[in-house]
């Protein structure tokens, strides 16, 4: 029920975003509103703000005279992508988590790195990524060398961690003093209680935070596709289509509603991972 | 101007009027309350004392009957500030610093800001604490809180003072020091007063009159007279206290023999 | 971006270190919050120094901590003058996206029907990687202008102030509401004495997130392109030129815009809720 009514407000929000499109394209000034010589309103010129269907329609089309139609390049760079940012959702989300579990456990630890687990958020790392693009093709992990999209994952993991670290410490504390007493009573370890009391107690506070960093590693990839240069992701399509703005401006439409598309696709398997597993957790205790 | 602090005559209050869910929460309630009187509201918890209160506070509206607040209709009193009110949370604006917490009701009256000051300062003197007008809320323990939340309650000085429950969340020796303080200011101010609670000692304690209700559907079972004449340190010992605690324990336990009646 | 919704909203990533500096007190219980971070920053400081020096590991992966200071000093003025360009991009897209997002919280806190269109909304927005809308908005605007950038930053911004400004408007203690009704006092003057300070420190809480937020979205805006006179365009020049110290000394030009950026926000905060510390 309530999630037919989200689905109809966010298409009721999609079918307002359209309307002011094309109807600032059918009031705009093709070359922009300039006040006091600064451009304040963009262009509604065809070349700058493409019709909805045209970029609909450009789907269809190849993506150049004689190439694969467009729909299924942007596909296939999604699915790129997304390998990307499952690898460093994983590697950050469970980074996040140990992180978390050894400051829940020693007090100094907490003391000694929360603070720079939130200093890491409130500082621009992601302009890292040039810098570890530069591993690409040089670096050797054993026998398997440094490839770049493990560049991409990196950024990713980097983003997606933080939420979870710190969502995922708060889950663990939050248990009250009473509950930790009670298992104190029945002679639980440490473990027994993380397992029986601490990890359930933390789903309210660890999806949320996982929803997060679903959207951040999202984010991490794209950035990180553009800025290390590799090929075959959404992140780099975009790049180069907005390149062609001027020849074929419906051209980057297409690559930015599918890393919207992908954007959406991730926080729908994490809600639904969600899902499953709260449901099972409810069952089961 | 002889009218009764507050009257009511035939009220009755019926939750989700013909809509599944129907409660009737207040049945047939009569009560007049004199000038200066203190009634304690005691009963289990599901009698609607507390309807009782928030009916004459105009919070919410009788299905039938009327409400009279010192010779006007409920909401006529409410909208001329005839009453002071205190819940069982202080529910103080932790924004303001205690003193402004107490002006609150004085400015939405718009009094001008010397006299609001004063007059905050004034009443914080009669609950003892003037040294904490600066203070924040989330500096102040529950019972000083609730103290502050009594301040701001009569400040205005109405003529009626409504509390629900106010002291149930402190510790015992908070409570009966907070009561002492009531009964003293209630006693210079000369404010008629409302006071409900759980706590039979506290309803015999503080009251003129301990108005017992019961449960499904709510109503006034029985009111019991206490006379203890000026309340004193030896009062809570004296056996006029006991056998007032004695006449509200039976006049509950006919209560509940009724309900069990009822089954 | 990294903005915690719901319960988590890492509600206040400052929140558990700070609960805790509380209870421990005197000398001692400064020493236990302020030294072990201190001999994480100098133990860490000082295996990375050591690694990079005696493991030789090569400047692309990894430049010592000392070639980044060098490079750091050398390029003060640059970073200066770069990091102005960004901050002051950062600083207009935040004060632009949170005047929308305080505006947009309370349409929709006075109007149910809003808040329960645009809530969804704006999630489904958070989840887009907005960064990628730079070269849209540069073909847009045009790519000498400030706008495209600030643009972006505005949008990142919104999400957090708007959710945090509408959860804050919209809870409300229920005995204020019954005092407040008891004073017949409804309307804007409910609005102006309950919801507006009872808001605040939600928003700041918004307004914190939002503050990093705002220099990572317009200092990593510029790798897509348009003008290029911030901190961003020179981290990329940097690391094409493989001039890893002084790409990574621009990072560190870049962390410290973003810590004056979180700290100045953590003052406002404090200035204008002052009952919310002692």
């Amino acid at each position: 029920m309530r999630m037919i009514r989200t689905t109809l407000a966010a298409g009721l929000g999609l079918v307002a975003g359209v309307a002011l499109w094309e109807g600032y394209k059918a009031v705009g000034d093709p070359q922009g509103t300039e006040i006091l010589g600064v451009r304040l309103l963009p262009r509604a010129s065809d070349a700058a703000m493409p019709h909805v269907l045209d970029i609909l329609e450009r789907f269809g089309r190849a993506e150049l005279t004689g190439g694969d139609p467009i729909w299924t390049v942007v596909l296939a760079a999604c699915l790129f992508t997304l390998r990307n940012v499952a690898v460093g959702f994983a590697a950050g989300g469970l980074v996040g988590l140990l992180l978390a579990v050894l400051m829940q456990r020693f007090r100094l630890a907490e003391r000694g790195l929360l603070p720079y687990v939130i200093l890491s958020q409130t500082v621009p790392l992601i302009a890292l990524a040039p810098v570890i693009a530069g591993w690409g093709g040089r670096l050797q992990l054993g026998a398997y060398p440094w490839q770049p999209w493990m560049s991409v994952s990196v950024i990713a993991a980097y983003l997606a961690f933080f939420p979870v670290a710190v969502g995922a410490l708060r889950g663990l504390q939050s248990p009250a003093p009473i509950a930790e007493e009670l298992m104190r009573s029945y002679a639980a370890g440490w473990w027994r209680t993380l397992w029986k009391l601490r990890l359930p107690a933390s789903t309210p506070y660890l999806f949320p935070a996982l929803r997060l960093a679903g959207a951040s590693a999202v984010v991490g990839a794209v950035v990180g596709e553009i800025s290390t240069g590799t090929r075959g992701g959404i992140g780099r399509l975009i790049i180069e289509y907005s390149r062609e703005a001027t020849s074929d401006p419906a051209k980057v439409y297409t690559a930015m509603i599918g890393a919207a598309l992908l954007g959406l696709a991730v926080a729908g398997v994490v809600a639904l991972a969600e899902l499953l597993l709260t449901r099972r957790t409810v069952v089961t205790s | 101007m002889t009218a009764p602090a507050v009257e009511l005559t035939g009220v009755n209050k019926i939750f989700n009027q013909g809509r599944p869910g129907e409660v009737t929460a207040l049945t047939g309630v009569d009560l007049t309350i004199a000038r200066g009187e203190f009634i304690a509201l005691i009963g289990p918890s599901g009698c609607g004392k507390s309807t009782l209160l928030r009916l004459v506070a105009d919070l919410i509206a009788p299905s039938s009957g009327t409400v009279t607040v010192a010779g006007k209709p409920a909401r006529k009193a409410r909208l001329d500030q005839e009453y002071g009110i205190a819940f069982q949370q202080a529910g103080l604006f932790e924004w303001r610093t205690v003193r402004r917490n107490v002006e609150l009701p004085l400015e939405l009256r718009g009094q001008g800001r010397r006299e609001r000051r004063a007059r905050a300062e004034e009443m914080l003197e009669l609950v003892g604490l003037a040294d904490f007008a600066r203070h924040y809320p989330a500096q102040l323990s529950g019972g000083m809180q609730q103290r502050v939340a009594i301040a701001r309650a009569l400040a205005v000085h109405p003529p009626l003072l409504l509390m629900d429950e106010p002291f149930g969340a402190l510790d015992e020796m908070t409570r009966e020091r907070l009561q002492d303080e009531l009964l003293r200011i209630c006693g210079t101010t000369g404010t008629s007063t409302i006071f409900v609670t759980h706590s039979i000692p506290e309803a015999v304690y503080l009251a003129d009159r301990v108005v017992v209700m019961s449960p499904r559907p709510g109503r006034i079972t029985g009111i019991v007279p206490i006379d203890l004449g000026e309340r004193t340190e030896t009062t809570r010992q004296s056996p006029g206290f006991f056998t007032g605690i004695t006449k509200v324990r039976a006049a509950l336990r006919g209560t509940e023999a009724a309900v069990g009646a009822e089954r | 971006m990294s903005v915690l919704v719901d319960r988590t909203v890492a509600a206040d990533p400052a929140g558990p270190a700070r609960g805790r500096s509380r209870t421990a007190e005197g000398f001692k219980g400064l020493a236990l919050v302020v030294l072990p971070p201190v001999v994480v920053a100098v133990a860490g400081l000082g295996a990375w120094e050591a690694i990079v020096t005696v493991g030789r590991v090569a400047p692309f992966v990894l430049p010592a901590p000392s070639a980044i200071w060098e490079q750091f000093t050398l390029s003060l003025d640059t970073i200066i003058r770069t990091g102005t360009a960004s901050g002051t991009n950062a600083l207009v897209g935040l004060v632009l996206g949170t005047i929308v997002a305080l505006l947009a919280a309370m349409a929709a806190g006075r109007f149910r029907f809003l808040a329960e269109v645009s809530v969804p909304v704006a999630a489904a927005l958070n989840a887009l990687p907005i960064i990628a809308l730079a070269p849209i908005l540069n073909n847009m605007f045009s790519a000498t202008s400030n706008i495209p950038r600030r643009l972006v930053v505005a949008i990142v911004v919104f999400f957090p102030v708007f959710i945090n400004a509408l959860r804050g408007l919209r809870e409300v203690d229920p005995t204020h509401r019954d005092l407040m009704d008891s004073y017949a006092a409804g309307g804007w003057t409910f609005t102006r004495l309950v919801r507006l300070p009872g808001a605040l420190p939600f928003v700041f809480t918004g307004l914190r997130q939002a503050s990093s937020l705002a220099v990572i979205a317009a200092v990593v805006s510029e790798y897509f392109g348009g003008l290029q006179d911030g901190l961003g365009s020179r981290i990329t020049s940097a690391a094409a030129n493989t001039a890893y110290p002084r790409a990574w000394a621009f990072v560190l030009g870049a962390c410290v815009l973003g810590l004056v950026f979180y700290l100045i926000a953590l003052l406002l905060e404090r200035v204008a809720t002052p009952w919310r510390t002692r």
